[in-house]
């Protein structure tokens, strides 16, 4: 009962969140309106017995991702209420596409049955004797250990991409070059002059 | 009345729907089409891990993890697309992204 309680709580509150991510107009409350969206997610992921994705979804989601989001949104200097001209003409086919994909989606899990004899590669231990992130750490690094490692080249291209291109060098901006100063000798920094007397250098 | 699989997979349709519709209605914002493409992946982890748990299968937890590494990769990528591109243009309207002429 209190399951049940909480899954049309969490539901709830994911529904109207996410539909405030799409329709406010400030892309900051936009962002934070997320961030209460994968706050619920999590909460239902607990309640299907997946605490260690819930956590991942709060502190690399949360944590990590929507604070970027946060820094870019606040750092550029945009005008978001002319971004959004056009909204009310959109809105109607916008409404269609999405009632028909949903009414398909609905229908697709309408007719859903499992096949009786489907055998599970990795059957799922009880909670009560192995916990849900030994059993997933035991799964992740045997049978999938080749996934785990191309999913730590994904993230390792797009650290090296995102710093490849937002890195720029600005030509006005004095810099300290080391090398260069180690590398001068005496010949190259002082240059004696023979000066007659009583007359200037120039 | 207790809650089944179909109950998580009509909630990650819903979820799944707002985030195309999103698309639709935020069309020039690039910031709020990449937060409606979270959301879709979000629907997506959601179907993944009902899946999961009401078949037993510790599998789809997997993939979710490797969806979410490839959500968290795409975040950053999009969003130093679109740093770069406001420094060049000044704006970040879809609408004007056509240098390429594609």
């Amino acid at each position: 009962m209190l399951v049940t309680l909480f899954f049309y709580l969490f539901a709830f509150v994911l529904i109207a969140s996410a539909l405030m991510v799409v329709a406010t107009k400030n892309p900051v409350h936009a962002v934070l309106f997320l961030i209460l969206a994968f706050f619920n997610a999590a909460g239902l992921f607990v309640l299907l017995g997946a605490e260690f994705l819930a956590m991942i979804l709060v502190v690399v989601y949360v944590g990590a991702v929507m604070v970027l989001f946060l820094f870019v949104v606040m750092m550029l200097d945009v005008s978001f209420v002319e971004l959004r001209s056009g909204f009310l003409k959109v809105l109607p086919i916008g409404l269609l596409v999405g009632f028909i994909l949903l009414f398909e989606l609905i229908f697709v899990v309408g007719a859903w049955v499992t096949a009786p004899q489907l055998a599970s590669d990795a059957p799922m231990p009880p909670p009560s004797e192995v916990s849900n992130t030994k059993a997933l750490g035991d799964l992740l690094y045997t049978d999938y250990v080749y996934l785990f490692q191309a999913a730590g080249l994904i993230l390792l291209v797009a650290m090296i991409g995102a710093i490849v291109l937002t890195l720029h060098h600005r030509r006005d901006v004095k810099r300290q070059n080391i090398s260069d100063q180690v590398a001068r000798t005496p010949e190259t920094a002082i240059e004696v002059v023979k000066v007659e007397s009583g007359r200037g250098l120039q | 009345m207790t809650v089944g699989l179909s109950h998580y997979l009509t909630l990650a349709a819903v979820l799944f729907t707002i985030g195309v519709f999103g698309i639709f209605l935020n069309r020039k914002n690039v910031i709020v089409i990449l937060m409606s493409i979270e959301l879709i992946l979000l629907a997506v982890n959601i179907n993944l891990v009902s899946f999961s748990s009401f078949h037993g299968d510790l599998v789809g937890q997997i993939f979710t993890l490797i969806v979410l590494t490839v959500a968290a990769a795409e975040a950053a990528i999009g969003l130093a697309i679109v740093v770069v591109y406001f420094r060049n243009r000044g704006t970040i309207d879809v609408a004007d992204i056509d240098n390429l002429k594609g």
